[in-house]
């Protein structure tokens, strides 16, 4: 075992990545994997507020059960949009394009991912996939639902189907590229030493994500292309009327959709092993069970799209099937929290605000998996089904799972990518108002949904009001929650104390080059020649915890 | 320089798995309906022109064995038959795009485009309406199988074709670069990985075609 300290951190840099090229030329044609991470941050930050928007204006409505504030085809239009929005623009590149693209070559000891221009040209193409979304939302809008459901979709829906079809089906590709850079950088660019198990859970959770990514959505991309010619050209496979089969759409459209949950879940596990081990500063209890797991999930999450259609014509003994694959996934993730929980057993725990959120997943994720099974199971699918439970089930899965991830994440590696540090202060204060926001939110929808509010309506029974009332509060102060990071990282990133290489004293590779990086990422190719959470002993690294960045802005 | 060419290839490879699950989602779909209409799609496919059809067959196989040897001969820096290789899998990629748009123009004369893809509508019924026969499509329909089911066949039949001709499209783009490049003398026994990653992707476009040729002309010939 080697000690922390007997690493050579270089001296503070002059040059690193940011200042290595000025002007707007040297970021819109930029290369580096670091640089076009910022671009994708810049981006889905952007994309993430206008999601925001319409869920606010979704608690608006909800606040009273008269629609009053929206029309219904107004609504339906603004939670169609928050989902497409939030799915397909926020969550999915969120982890990956971002703390993904920075970390995976820093994390292998790599000069950049495998094919820089494909990375270059992923951002592009998720830019013009969401400049040809947002065309369809300021034209006129969507109102079939995320999920596209024919022959609405198809036949009936007078929205900008076609529109925001397209911008789907384009972004989609940037998804593919992305993935497909990932496993081939994992594969062929890995540093001498760095074997498939020295290398972080991150990487292991990255590349299950990227299997998926390349599976699955080119699913996605025909069978948007498909509904989109069906529209404009009257054939019709998925039209009934036409003896096409709508069913066959679901099958399609889940086909992705559900494995593409665990593209937003699977980056997430993997920042959230990083976030336990370090800041427990003990290796993971059984780091190959860990690793193995996110494979599991991600080729079980293949098998059981089928539970989305329990309440379709699909045949009782396909359901079944999907039924039991449905709770076998469960096992695969069920492993990770206890071997995150085991990891905390005994260990130096220090609550930094990384940490908070780590936790905060934890407890989130597992409430969020159990009330799962509830929806996997047949018969209460149907009670439950396209009912409020369904919505707190699932945002419990992608706000409390996939968003408190990438908060810690970006909490994190935000010395690293910025060389400056966050006012530690405001991160644990924010976490916390986070974590109750999100709460007061969506545990009384699940609730309401289990005593029958369906979802998608702009109106309600009146004795539905108490728990809308309390989630409309919720969702306030978790938007509150959400500005305050918002506005420290600005502030930060000119204000913040420096950063220095590894300020949290961790073994990790990104923690060994100055920060920020330099362009190259490191001044020489590192040797690896020692697992991942190798830490060094506990007298030694008592320091960690008191290190902490110091309480600012308080 | 060998980790590139290890990475570029591994890269393409990839990238055509993505390939085969984007084709998978038609290929769903044909396999449903199939089951569904049997003798619709029987109908719809003995219409098509089996002799065309293997034609092409014949010229895409063709063109992979020039691919083949081009890379061959890239690989051990013989630039004259390199060249020559290139050119002659281009040509025959154009031979099979000039065969098929002349399927196409058949299936248009027969009034077989279906829905709204082209204006008129020839499979509407109301089309059909105004004193054309229903034979107007030339087609001889099998017992129990419907006109409206024959759109079906020849709306899949449409996208799967299509998109494997606008597979075949960006193919001839990037051959007609790789040929530029080779003429400028770029590609050498140390570098050559577009040339080898380029032609993985031709192969992968050709084996797509050996299963379309049977599933959407060749099944169904001796339907009853």
């Amino acid at each position: 075992m080697q000690a922390i300290e007997s690493f050579e951190v270089p001296a503070p840099p002059k040059v690193n990545y940011i200042n290595a090229q000025y002007g707007l030329k040297s970021w819109l044609l930029t290369k580096d994997h670091k640089r076009i991470a910022l671009l994708y941050l810049g981006s889905i930050t952007f994309f993430f507020f206008i999601g925001g928007i319409y869920a606010l204006m979704i608690r608006l409505e909800l606040l009273t059960p008269q629609g009053d504030f929206l029309q219904s085809t107004t609504y339906n239009k603004v939670f169609t949009q928050h989902g497409i929005i939030m799915i397909f623009f926020f969550l999915i590149p969120s982890i990956p394009a971002t703390l993904g693209n920075f970390l995976i070559p820093m994390m292998i000891g790599a000069k950049d991912l495998a094919f820089p221009r494909i990375n270059l040209l992923s951002w592009y193409i998720y830019l013009l996939g969401g400049v040809i979304t947002i065309y369809a939302l300021l034209a006129g809008g969507v109102d079939t639902g995320w999920t596209f459901y024919t022959p609405y979709s198809t036949t009936f829906s007078n929205s900008y189907v076609v529109a925001a079809g397209l911008g789907i089906f384009i972004n989609g590709f940037s998804s593919i590229l992305t993935g497909l850079n990932f496993i081939v950088t994992i594969h062929t660019m890995r540093a001498p030493g760095m074997t498939w198990f020295r290398m972080p859970l991150f990487l292991w959770s990255h590349y299950a994500t990227s299997l998926i990514m390349i599976l699955g959505t080119p699913v996605i991309a025909i069978t948007v292309l498909l509904l989109a010619f069906e529209r404009v050209a009257k054939v019709g496979i998925f039209n009934p009327a036409m003896g096409g089969d709508p069913i066959l759409f679901q099958h399609l459209f889940w086909f992705y959709s559900h494995p593409a949950v665990y593209i937003m879940i699977l980056p997430s596990m993997g920042v959230i092993s990083e976030l336990i081990a370090n800041f427990s500063r003990k290796n993971i209890f059984g780091y190959s069970f860990v690793a193995f797991s996110s494979l599991a999930i991600a080729v079980f999450g293949f098998l059981v799209w089928g539970h989305h259609l329990f309440v379709t014509s699909q045949s009782v003994y396909a359901g079944m099937i999907f039924s039991f694959l449905s709770f076998a996934v469960a096992i695969p993730s069920a492993i990770k929290v206890f071997n995150w929980t085991a990891t905390l057993y005994k260990s130096s725990i220090s609550y930094d605000t990384p940490m908070l959120y780590a936790l905060g997943f934890i407890g989130l994720f597992t409430v969020g998996g159990m009330t799962g099974l509830f929806l996997a199971s047949l018969a209460t699918d149907v009670h439950l089904s396209d009912t409020y439970f369904v919505v707190a089930h699932f945002h419990y899965i992608m706000v409390g799972g996939a968003l408190m991830g990438y908060l810690g994440g970006l909490h994190y590696w935000w010395p690293k990518i910025t060389g400056r540090m966050y006012p530690e202060g405001w991160g644990r204060f924010s976490a916390l108002v986070i974590f109750v926001g999100f709460n007061l939110t969506f545990l009384p929808q699940f609730v309401a949904g289990y005593l029958g509010m369906p979802r998608r309506y702009h109106a309600y029974p009146p004795e539905f009001q108490v728990f809308n009332v309390l989630s409309t509060a919720g969702a306030s102060i978790l938007g509150f929650g959400m500005l305050i990071p918002a506005i420290y990282f600005v502030w930060s990133m000119r204000y913040g104390r420096h950063a220095e290489a590894n300020p949290w004293h961790l073994p990790g590779l990104e923690w060994r080059t100055q920060s920020p990086p330099p362009t190259e990422n490191f001044e020489v190719t590192p040797v690896v020649t020692w697992d991942a959470y190798e830490f060094a002993p506990r007298e030694e690294t008592e320091i960690v915890g008191k290190f902490g960045p110091e309480l600012e802005g308080i | 320089m060998e980790q590139q060419r290890e990475a570029g290839t591994l890269g393409m490879w990839i990238f055509l798995v993505t390939e085969i699950m984007f084709f998978g989602g038609m290929f769903l779909a044909y396999a449903l309906y199939r089951t569904t209409f049997p003798a619709a799609f029987a109908s719809g496919s003995n219409h098509l022109d089996i002799y065309l059809g293997a034609v092409n067959t014949g010229v895409l196989i063709l063109s992979s064995f020039t691919m083949a040897m081009a890379v061959y001969f890239t690989q051990v820096g013989n630039r004259r038959p390199q060249i020559f290789c290139l050119a002659l899998t281009l040509l025959l990629g154009l031979t099979f795009l000039g065969i098929k748009a002349v399927e196409y123009h058949q299936k248009y004369e027969d009034h077989l485009i279906p829905g709204h893809l082209i204006p008129g509508n020839p499979f509407d019924p109301e089309v059909q309406e105004e004193g054309r026969p229903l034979d107007h499509h030339k087609l001889h329909l099998l017992t129990g199988a419907t006109v409206a089911q024959v759109e079906m066949f020849y709306w899949i039949y449409f996208a799967m074709t299509g998109m494997h001709a606008l597979h075949m499209i960006i193919g001839a783009g990037l051959l007609t670069f790789l040929l530029i490049y080779s003429l400028k003398g770029r590609f050498d026994p140390e570098y050559h990985s577009p040339v080898e990653v380029i032609g993985l992707y031709w192969h992968f476009v050709d084996i797509v075609w050996i299963f379309l040729f049977p599933l959407l002309y060749l099944l169904g010939r001796h339907y009853h």
